[in-house]
């Protein structure tokens, strides 16, 4: 297979949390868009150093979680009432009382599938490649190690400026990485 | 009194009364926790293989067992006409209570940020799902002919019926069945950065393709983290009231009927209440050994152990509650066939079965509340299998004593298992436990990118990191409010007593190793906000020890009090204030600190006082007092 040369971006890690925390803010600053951070754990705050939005998945899960209740309630309302109505225990057809259970349970399952789909989708899940990979050192990233990524095709990005960037927020190592 | 040189805090380290203890001891730096979590998995003990044979052959148990009854027919089991649900619908409420306590240590915790749980979470929420399963298959068999196991689900089958949505067992079956799915995504969510973890450690091909395809290209983006930790959180909000939802569901199975003994409408919560004390019995019983042969202490503290201890207490006394409010209601109904199933149930023919139920139930768990007891593994270890034996008992009782004896004595009969519902009963743990070694054998038993969330060097802002150059907006809006508190504490009283502090997590975390300081230069000392922090730590530091005068303050300093007036602006604690907030704010308990500081300094004998909930408390202060006047 012949190699591409094609760069991905420079990797750089850093040693800890604060490190990492006070470098993103500096690639904020600097107006950087197409870049990550990557840590083993969830940074407390580090949204807010990276400048990021807030996420959607409530969204998702709210509209999910409703129609799966709808849904619901109107499956049972149709097979119960209108496609094979039966009379048990003297009770309407329409017995609604007794069809809150299996309502609820339907939008909490449909509104659950939301929040894990939904969250696959925006992050783009599963994904068995990535350029990042290419990189021996990011192995650590599940472990002890914290990252930043830039990515070449920013408008910022020029292989030295962005290093040195990197470099003078503390960045221990920064390399760069093969697409 | 050797102890009594002791402060408070270094005799009751893993409970100080202000501050926390440390989550993980020993503060290990990140990739000694991921080591020591992943350890089983690379290195695994001899114990395990014994433990998975042991349950693979309990498991075969379970096979044979539905084996012979998909051969035979239910004729097999010890059912007679009064008593239609024997052992496979007890073994089914009691496996699904079980699987409550996974997703309330998940969920429910999760809600309140109690973060304490993330050392259990993982392993209770593999319980759970292993615990349905074994729940599941219960109504599965019971069925009688398991190949028309279909026909409570929605979809179209040869009769051109739909199922009954009025009957509470076709409510039962959407919520255990979505009640498994919920908790398993649950997991699976959780599990992914884990996966991935093991994924870059894996050595074996094999290994890196199955962990590889299971954590789907996870690489810890902080922008997929977002979207995770929203994700989480909402499930964990779904969760809570699904979890309360299921087993009130499975209580209506009874509670709609018109069987006394089962249409009760304390059924629900006292459902649920029996549930998660069920399943806090079966997390002990699993995770006691298991921090032991896995060498996870230090992750899996006594305070853990604790913790979950109270919450067996407190829900076994709810199930207490409820036992007597059955009898209660029975008495006060005026109903004579409610009555005398409660009398039958406590002495007629099922007595033992009920008195087993009441002291493992009621009676061994308020044992709990001794220290000594809820901070030995050994002794909760044994406590959790008496909770589990009650529990199933709670079942048993439920199921067959309203049965047996119904309306008309003409059918009234006596059930009793046969080999074969012991063979069924035996052989689900087996399942159980065959399930619950592979997943230790296989995965991480504890969420490891969780644990070091919630370690204090994960923390960016920790006062050990340093705290100049901020530069962005964020940043200097998180520093401030610790800054500002610290000018407002008198600490010129307190600071003498903070190096005496060792359990305390803010002292502790600044020799630590794995944190060198930012390559800015805040280690010069003096750099402007750095020494802000720890300042600010102070008065927190202080306030366990300071517990301790206060409380005598009220019966015997009552003639001293006016010495600390000479300090401008202080008060003197008053002693209706004293008593009645021993554990308030900051502020009086400094006062009451200064006023004794101050009756020291005057050459006042502090006096001996009667020994109170903490004697020797009382009593060690005064020395230290006297040694440092000297």
């Amino acid at each position: 297979m012949p190699k591409r040369k094609k760069i991905y971006g420079l990797l750089a890690e850093f040693r800890n949390p604060a490190d990492l925390y006070h470098a993103c803010e500096k690639v904020r600053d600097a107006g950087y868009a197409a870049w990550d951070a990557y840590t083993p754990f969830p940074v407390h705050g580090l949204e807010q150093a990276m400048g990021l939005r807030r996420s959607v998945v409530p969204w998702i899960v709210a509209i999910m979680g409703f129609s799966g209740a709808g849904l619901g309630f109107l499956m049972q309302w149709w097979m119960s009432a209108v496609d094979y109505p039966l009379i048990i225990s003297a009770k309407p057809y329409n017995s609604y009382p007794a069809f809150v259970p299996v309502t609820f349970e339907l939008g909490i399952l449909l509104g659950s599938f939301g929040a894990v789909f939904g969250m696959f989708a925006l992050n783009r899940l599963p994904q068995l490649y990535h350029s990042l990979f290419n990189s021996d050192r990011f192995a650590k990233v599940t472990d002890d190690g914290f990252f930043i990524a830039i990515e070449a095709r920013d408008p910022n990005y020029d292989p030295a400026r962005t290093r040195a960037l990197l470099e003078e927020a503390g960045a221990v190592a920064v390399e760069e990485v093969e697409d | 009194m050797a102890a009594s040189n002791k402060t408070l805090a270094e005799r009751d380290p893993i409970d100080p009364l202000v501050g926390r203890y440390p989550l993980v001891e020993g503060d290990p730096s990140f990739s000694e926790v991921t080591a020591a979590v992943v350890r089983p998995i690379e290195q695994p003990p001899k114990a395990w293989w014994i433990f998975f044979l042991l349950s693979l052959g309990m498991l075969g148990i379970f096979g044979i067992s539905v084996g012979y009854l998909f051969w035979e027919g239910t004729g097999v089991w010890g059912l007679n006409i009064p008593v239609g649900w024997g052992w496979a619908i007890v073994n089914f409420v009691f496996w699904v209570g079980i699987g409550h306590a996974g997703t309330l240590i998940s969920a429910i915790l999760f809600l309140f940020r109690q973060k304490w749980r993330t050392s259990i979470n993982r392993a209770a929420e593999a319980m759970t799902i292993f615990a349905v399963i074994c729940a599941l298959s219960f109504p599965t068999i019971h069925v009688g002919r398991v190949w028309l196991i279909y026909w409570p689900l929605p979809i179209p089958n040869q009769m051109g019926m739909w199922p009954n949505f009025r009957s509470p067992l076709l409510w039962d079956v959407f919520a255990v069945s979505t009640y498994f799915t919920v908790s398993l995504l649950f997991w699976y969510v959780g599990l992914i950065p884990d996966i991935a973890t093991m994924r870059d450690r894996a050595k074996s091909r094999v290994a890196k393709l199955a962990y590889g395809a299971f954590a789907l290209g996870w690489r810890g983006s902080h922008r997929h983290w977002v979207n995770y930790e929203s994700a989480y959180l909402l499930l964990a909000a779904m969760a809570t009231p699904l979890v309360l939802s299921v087993h009130s569901i499975v209580s209506f199975d009874f509670a709609v009927s018109q069987l006394p003994g089962w249409h009760t409408t304390i059924f629900p919560p006292y459902f649920v209440a029996g549930a998660i004390f069920s399943g806090f019995g079966m997390v002990l019983t699993l995770m006691i050994p298991l921090r032991k042969w896995f060498g996870l202490d230090h992750i899996i503290t006594t305070k853990h152990l604790e913790n979950m201890a109270k919450i067996v207490l407190l829900t076994g006394s709810l199930v207490g509650y409820a036992y007597s409010m059955e009898f209660f209601i029975a008495w006060y109904s005026g109903n004579p066939y409610e009555a005398f199933v409660f009398v039958n149930r406590a002495f007629g023919d099922y007595a033992w079965a009920y008195w087993i139920m009441v002291s493992c139930n009621v009676i061994t768990p308020q044992l709990i509340w001794f220290k000594k007891i809820r901070r030995s593994a050994t002794a909760l270890f044994i406590l959790s299998i008496f909770v589990n034996i009650g529990m199933w008992f709670e079942r048993f009782v439920i199921v067959a004593t309203s049965l047996h004896h119904d309306f008309l004595p003409s059918s009234w009969d006596y059930f009793s298992p046969t080999i074969w519902d012991w063979g069924t009963l035996i052989g689900s743990f087996g399942l159980f436990f065959t399930l619950f070694a592979l997943f230790v054998r296989y995965l991480p038993m504890i969420a490891i990118s969780e644990i070091k969330g919630v370690m204090e060097k994960a923390n960016p802002h920790h006062p050990s990191y340093g705290h100049g150059g901020h530069e962005g907006p964020a940043a200097t809006k998180e520093e401030t409010p610790e800054a500002a508190a610290a000018p407002a504490e008198p600490k010129a009283a307190v600071v003498t007593e903070e190096k005496a502090t060792a359990p305390e997590p803010e002292a502790k975390a600044s020799p630590e190793p794995e944190a060198p300081k930012s390559s800015e230069p805040t280690d010069a000392p003096g750099a402007d906000p750095e020494p802000a922090a720890p300042v600010a730590q102070t008065p927190k530091v202080e306030a366990p020890k300071v517990e301790a005068p206060k409380v005598e303050a009220p019966k015997v300093e009552a003639p001293k009090v006016d010495a600390p007036v000479e300090r401008p602006g202080e008060k003197a604690p008053s002693q209706a204030e004293a008593v009645k907030k021993p554990e308030g704010p900051k502020s009086p308990t400094t006062r009451g600190w200064t006023a004794f500081m101050d009756a020291a300094d005057m050459g006042i004998e502090p006096p001996k006082v009667t020994p109170g909930p903490k004697p020797a408390a009382t009593d060690e202060t005064p020395d230290k007092e006297g040694k440092e006047d000297a």
